[in-house]
This record gives C-alpha cells, structure tokens and sequence, in this order.
C-alpha cells in the first residue's frame, strides 16, 4: 500500500504515527519479537549502532509533544524544567514506555543528567545508562577513554540481551546506520537546494518516523520517497531563507515549522533531530569499530550546544554553516528554560551582529497552542530581510 | 554569642574575612606582579597543580557569591540580560558576566585581573561549559576542559582516574608556557601536604557538629568557614586558618555553646543558598531553635568527611580523585544516600532542600529525592524554592510560611510522641 501512496498521504499517515504517544510501531516490533529488547535514546545525540548491534531495536524518547497532561511528573520535577523532561518522565509514570528495557541519556545537560538518576530510582526494572561524552577533544586520551564507555554499554547490552556483540555485528551497525544517516542527509541537500521541493514540516515527519522505526526500514523508505520528491511539480517562490538554531533537543511543535515557512521562509537548515546526521562523514569500516565511533565522535560530529568543541569553535562552525548555506537570517527558536541553547545564543547572536547578518528569536514549550504572534513577528522578519538585502 | 565573652570567639569568621580581602588584593596587583592568572571552579578545582606554576586562581563562583551576599547581583543579572541572557538561565553566569560587563570591579571593590588561562574543571555541572565558553569567546583567551566524568555508577572506576591524570600532564606544557615557570614535583608536593592537614582540621570541624547542642552550624556558618579550603587550599595560610578556626570550636565545646542560642530541632540541608537573602533565610530557621548538623552544600568543593585527603605520595591520581567525589560530581542516587546517611550520623530531625530554580544541576531531582526521604525512610523533609543569585526569586512571605508550617507540625508531632 506504502508503495501507491504520493509523497502526501505518505506524509499524512506518517504524521499519525509520531503524534501517537502509545508507540504503535514499538508495539508492533515486540508483538513479531517478543524476546528482543527495546532501547529508549534521549536526544541529542545516541550511539544506535550498538543496541542495534544487538539486536535490539533503539527508538528515539522525545517527550510527548503536549499530547499529554502533566499529572504525576510534577512530583518529582518542578516547574522551572523544559517540557521535554517532564513529559518523559509522565510517559514514564504513566506506564507508556512499559515496552523499553533499557534508556540511555548522555551527558548533553545537568537536566538530562539529571532526570537518569530520576529514571534509576523510578524504574529499577529497567537498565538506565547515562553516557559521558568527552569533553576535552583535544586530550589525547579521549578517544582512549570513550571507547572505554562504549564498551562498558556494550557489555550492559551483552548482559541484558544474553548475547555476545561481535565486531561483526558491530560492523554491520555501523554501516547501516552510515548508509541511513547518507540518506537523511538527502533530505538536507534537497531542502538547501530546492527548498520549494521538501518542507522542514514534512523532512521533520520523514525523520521523525525513523526515530521509531528499524533503521533498515527507514532507510527503505527513504530510498522510494526521495525519487518522490524529485519528481513534485511545486514553483520556487521568493521565500528568504533561514536557518533554525537551539532545537537540538526539546523538539518544537509541528505547527510552529509550518507557521514559519507560511511566513514566507524556506527553513534551509537546522539542528532538529540532530541524530539523525550527526556525523559529517562516515564512520570508518576499517579497524575497531568501538575506536571508530568514538573517533568520530571527537573529530567528526557536526557542532551543537551539547557537544564541546575542539580545535575550531562552535561559532565559526556556525558561520561556515550560514555562509555554505547561504543563509539570510537566523532563527534562534530555543526551549524554555533549555540552558544550553539559551547560553550559546547570546554568544552566537554576537556573531551575527559582527557580521551583519539578521536574526531573530522567540522560545517555544510543547504544550505551546497559540501561534498568531510568532506568525507576526516571523513575517516582519522577512520584510524587513527582504528589504535590507 | 553577640558580646565577646570567650578567647576565640569570632576567629572563624574574622580570620576568614582577612584572609578573603587580602586574596582579592593580590588578584587586584597580579598582573602587575607579573603574575599569570587561572580562571577555575570551586568543585574539582586543582588548586595544587596550578600553583606549582605560581599561577593566582579566580573562582567565578565565588565572585558570584559573594556579590550575593553584598546584594549587588540583582544589577549584575540585569546587566548581563540586557545583552541577551534570558531570565531563566543561571544566575552565577549572569552575576560574573555583568561583572565582566562593568569593568569587572569584584565583590569588594577590587579590579579582577583578566584571565590568562580559563581551565574549566567540569566537575558535575554542564553550566560549567556554557559558561567559560562565554568567557572565552568575551575575554578571547584559550579554554581548556578538564574533562571529569560524572559518578555515573556510583564508583570511581580506574579509566575514569587515568583519564584525568593523563589529562593533567598533557595540561602541563601549556601552563609552562603560559607563566614561563617548570613543572616542579616537590612543589606539587608541598601544596598536597599544606591541603592535606587543612582537610583533617576542616573534618574535625564538620564532625563537631555530631555534638549536642551542636558547636557549629554547617550550612550558614559553614559557607565562612569553608572559604578558605576552596579559594586558597594547598597554602600554608590555609592550614593555619584552620588550626585557629578550630580552637573557637573546641572553645564552643567547652563551654556547651553553639551558633542557635537554644538548639530545638537539628537538620540536614540541601542545596546552595539563597546569598542576597542570606540572614533573612537563616533567621527564618533561627526562629525555630534550627540548626544545620550537615550540609551538601559545604561539599561541593570537596568531599572530605568520609575519608579523602589529597595524598602527596600519588599526586596526580590523588587529584584526580578528589575531582571526581566533589558533590557536584556524585549522581542522584549518591546524593539522596549522602543526606540520609547524614540524617543518621547527625541525629538530625528532618531535611531541608533550598531549591534553586536557576540552578538545575541541584534542582532538577530534589523534589524525587523528597519523596524518597519521606517515603522509604519516614524522614521529614521541606522543599523550599528560591535562588542563589537572582533577589527575585526570594518570596520571603510564602517561604515563612512554609518553614512555619512544617516546623510547627515537627514540633507537634514531637509533642505527641513525648
Ligand atoms: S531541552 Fe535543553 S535543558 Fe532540556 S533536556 Fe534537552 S538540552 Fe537539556
Ligand atoms: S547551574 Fe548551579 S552548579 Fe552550575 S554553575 Fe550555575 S549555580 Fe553553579
């Protein structure tokens, strides 16, 4: 069925799939394997090759969108924490992530650092690992001493699973997920070159759904969608183009994306679902796969406010991506109360202003419903970008 | 203890007090010294190793701090939001880089010298990044991590301690080149055995409060007292701070006195304090006969009291240690168990968590590890909310009302016990 359906009802139908807080294709996965364990993944960035190494199928936990109330999170978290943690925690209490065994978070914010020790007290029938990422890219041990921490959870998935991880299927991950993060990284390209041809709105559903997915079969999908895209009849407006910064984690709701780009953008690039090409190349296939992610964790991972740099700055790293993309203006569209965007902006924005570039920005939450006033201020940006330029 | 009536009475504050403002002082004439300048933070701060390089040591942190307490943050955070930092962040970031925006005059009216080297000992808190990242992009000088991995098993493992060590001696050439002065292992040695005795004393100090009534309070007079061990450790003058700074304890001992004339109830507190509502804070507590027998707070710079001294003859793994088991640095689970296990130690009645909103690396998880206490060990614990740094968070009617209310009810409760 899949196959007949256009690009648009594939759209819509995927869209029902991740507004469903139930995890319906998760369900479905431990229906046809009930012996294979489910691996929950916090953003921003997760190791998915080594569940999936596993054997094991790693899903993406990106809060609950507002789809839910906040009843019983509030208990244990309080108010002054960014949505994405606490509606986790709600899915969590409220028994919807029964079907996950294990939950990994990485050392991206004290919040999320945070809401691991929550996790390990709350659900002690569950394995909840919390990964430290290096710091320090340019100490010659790091490489070293990430690997290590790969192994570590190697080990914790070998016993969870009663299954030895060869560097075969190790492997095998890797380039699985190499040849998937290949295929989104089309979507990109598509976006920056003929934005008219794929939406943010809908290259967001598109990766969103592989969050949920095995990864093979997202990347099946992606091979018969994108040829789909190529061929949409859709006129190229005079949309200014603009990049989105700060919504690396917390996602914002759809209909912020589409009241941008009604606005008169063309989103040209962002940091959503940052996972899913978080990687500026391959990871290498020669030699020890753990050293191989870990080295390319350290030299070859895409800038973010959750990853310290090494030997060139997040703000220049910034700027090539502006100027590479050419880029007329900048939205800094961030969480609440999500420190690590909301630091890095100030710094980034004196950036811009040295360079005369525009920007403009706003906060968003997940139970956020009322757009009318972004849509506005959206729309005088582009003016006064359309007149400026 | 208003009136002077025993020999070292007051020592603790006074001593600390001098040994602060002739510390600012010699930041103040560092540059013209020709003196090189470190950035650092409190937790996990290697104080021993840069000194080998005579580097002079600036803890933002406590800048920040004591701005609070002289009630000149609320300005420096409007300062710093004007350029674009939100009002939800932290506010010791804020407080520093207002600071930083007017000319970077200190807490006690003394210039801050520019640093030379922004060493960022991450030690826990992710804040501690964002933050010299700002300041290496405002001052334009070279950051460098030292990367301390979280307790996220709740044990030092081996890889962890090698990675800071190897850390550190990679960090070495640079410091060298920085201040043009060697690496000198006897030297290093030297601050490790000064840290090493201040530690001892500063314990018998925080043990003392095992006493009843307890001599001392170790949570807002701990935060004097412990000045000296975080901003000035590995020196001999820190040694000797707390050599005196003990005697007016022992002095307090002798004589059954202690910092709450009438000791009634005996608590455990968490969090950091709400420094520009200081006394206001502490006299809320005061009012109750409370006293603070244990704090986490006062061990953020450095968990001393179940064992660790920084050991001279395993210099850099010793270091190493010590970053790791500051109490920024311990997981939740850690945490809750440290202030359980000190509700026992101290005989204290009930927990009390100072929840700082702008502070998420101790917030975020102190209203589970109330449940807990309340749930799995019947501890009675008030959760209260404002900041560290930001005046506007202090809702000083609401927290009466809530500090009333539960020791009130503690005291009922007692009542009916009895
Ligand atoms: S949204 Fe920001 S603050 Fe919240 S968990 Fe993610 S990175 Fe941390
Ligand atoms: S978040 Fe808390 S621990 Fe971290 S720098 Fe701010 S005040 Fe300090």
């Amino acid at each position: 069925m899949e196959k007949q359906m256009t690009f648009e009802e594939k759209i819509e139908h995927y869209r029902t799939i991740i507004d469903d807080v139930s995890y319906p294709t998760v369900n479905k996965w431990k229906e046809e394997h009930p012996n294979k364990k489910v691996v929950g993944m916090f953003p921003v960035y997760t190791p998915y090759e080594l569940p999936h190494a596993a054997g094991m199928l790693p899903v993406g936990v990106f809060g609950a969108g507002g789809k839910i109330e906040i009843d019983h999170a509030d208990s244990r978290i309080q108010s002054f924490v960014c949505s994405i943690a606490r509606s986790t925690l709600e899915l969590g209490l409220t028994e919807r992530l029964k079907n996950f065994d294990a939950l990994y978070f990485t050392s991206i914010c004290d919040v999320a650092r945070n809401l691991s020790g929550i996790w390990q007290t709350n659900f002690p029938q569950q394995l909840v690992e919390y990964i430290h990422f290096p710091q320090n890219m340019n100490n010659s041990s790091a490489p070293k001493h990430y690997r290590a921490e790969l192994q570590k959870l190697v080990s914790n998935l070998e016993q969870l699973s009663g299954k030895k991880i060869t560097n075969e299927d190790l492997l095998n991950s890797i380039k699985t997920f190499n040849r998937n993060r290949e295929l989104c990284l089309q979507l990109y390209h598509i976006k920056s070159t003929t934005p008219h041809l794929l939406s943010t709105f809908e290259a967001y559903i598109v990766l969103r759904l592989g969050t949920l997915l095995p990864v093979e079969e997202h990347s099946q999908l992606l091979e018969g969608i994108i040829p789909q895209i190529h061929q949409r009849k859709r006129t190229a407006r005079d949309f200014v183009r603009v990049m989105i910064e700060g919504s690396f984690c917390e996602q914002p709701p759809l209909e912020l994306m589409q009241v941008i780009e009604d606005a008169g953008c063309y989103i040209v690039d962002d940091d959503l679902l940052l996972h899913s090409r978080w990687f500026n190349e391959a990871v290498p296939l020669n030699g020890d796969p753990l050293l191989s992610l870990a080295e390319s964790y350290i030299n070859r991972s895409r800038y973010s406010s959750v990853r310290h740099y090494g030997n060139k700055s997040r703000k220049e790293q910034f700027l090539e991506k502006i100027k590479s993309g050419k880029v007329d203006g900048v939205l800094f569209c961030a969480p609440k109360f999500c420190e690590p965007a909301l630091l890095d902006y100030v710094v980034l924005k004196d950036e811009l202003e040295k360079h005369n570039i525009s920007y403009m920005t706003f906060e968003y939450e997940e139970k956020m419903g009322v757009f009318e006033s972004i849509r506005m201020q959206v729309e005088t940006f582009v003016e006064s970008v359309l007149f400026f330029s | 203890m208003q009136e002077q009536k025993f020999k070292y009475q007051g020592i603790g504050r006074e001593y600390q007090k001098q040994l602060l403002t002739a510390w600012y002082e010699r930041l103040q004439n560092a540059k013209n010294d020709g003196r090189k300048v470190a950035y650092l933070f409190v937790p996990g701060n290697v104080a021993e190793f840069l000194r080998v390089f005579d580097f002079e040591l600036v803890f933002p942190e406590v800048n920040a701090l004591q701005c609070g307490v002289r009630k000149t943050s609320g300005d420096l955070i409007l300062k710093a939001e004007d350029i674009g930092y939100s009002s939800d962040v932290c506010g010791y970031v804020k407080n520093d880089i207002g600071m930083m925006l007017q000319g970077n005059i200190g807490p006690s009216g003394t210039e801050i010298p520019k640093p030379d080297l922004l060493l960022c000992t991450y030690c826990g808190c992710t804040t501690f990044i964002k933050w010299f990242e700002a300041l290496a992009h405002f001052y334009d000088v070279p950051l460098v991590m030292l990367d301390v991995p979280y307790m996220r098993d709740g044990e030092i493992s081996d890889t962890d301690r090698q990675y800071i060590v190897e850390q550190l001696k990679e960090l070495i050439p640079l410091c060298e080149k920085i201040t043009g002065n060697k690496f000198d292992y006897d030297k290093l040695v030297e601050a490790m055995k000064h840290s090493a005795e201040a530690e001892d004393l500063w314990v018998q100090i925080l043990h003392s409060a095992k006493h009843k009534p307890s001599p001392f309070d170790s949570y807002f007079e701990a935060v004097f007292f412990m000045a000296p061990i975080y901003v000035l450790r590995g020196l001999p003058e820190c040694t000797d701070y707390y050599r005196e700074a003990l005697k007016e304890i022992y002095e307090r001992i002798e004589h059954g006195v202690g910092p709450i004339p009438d000791e009634k109830v005996r608590v455990v507190i968490e969090g950091p304090p709400p420094w520009p509502h200081f006394r206001a804070f502490w006299e809320l507590l005061k009012h109750w006969g409370v006293c603070a027998v244990a704090s986490s707070y006062s061990k953020v710079g450095g968990f001393w009291d179940h064992g660790f001294r920084h050991d001279y003859t395993k210099p850099f793994e010793s270091i190493a240690d010590y970053c790791l088991t500051c109490y920024t640095n311990q997981n939740l689970p850690m945490r809750t168990e440290l202030l359980r296990s000190y509700a026992e130690e101290y005989s204290a009645d009930a927990i009390v968590i100072h929840s700082v909103k702008s502070c998420r690396s101790f917030s975020v998880g102190q209203a589970d590890m109330r449940e807990q206490f309340i749930r799995k060990w019947d501890i009675p614990t008030l959760l209260v909310e404002s900041d560290l740094a930001d005046p506007r968070y202090f809702q000083a009617a609401q927290l009466k009302n809530r500090i009333d209310a539960f020791f009130e009810s503690l005291e009922h409760k007692r009542l009916v016990k009895v």
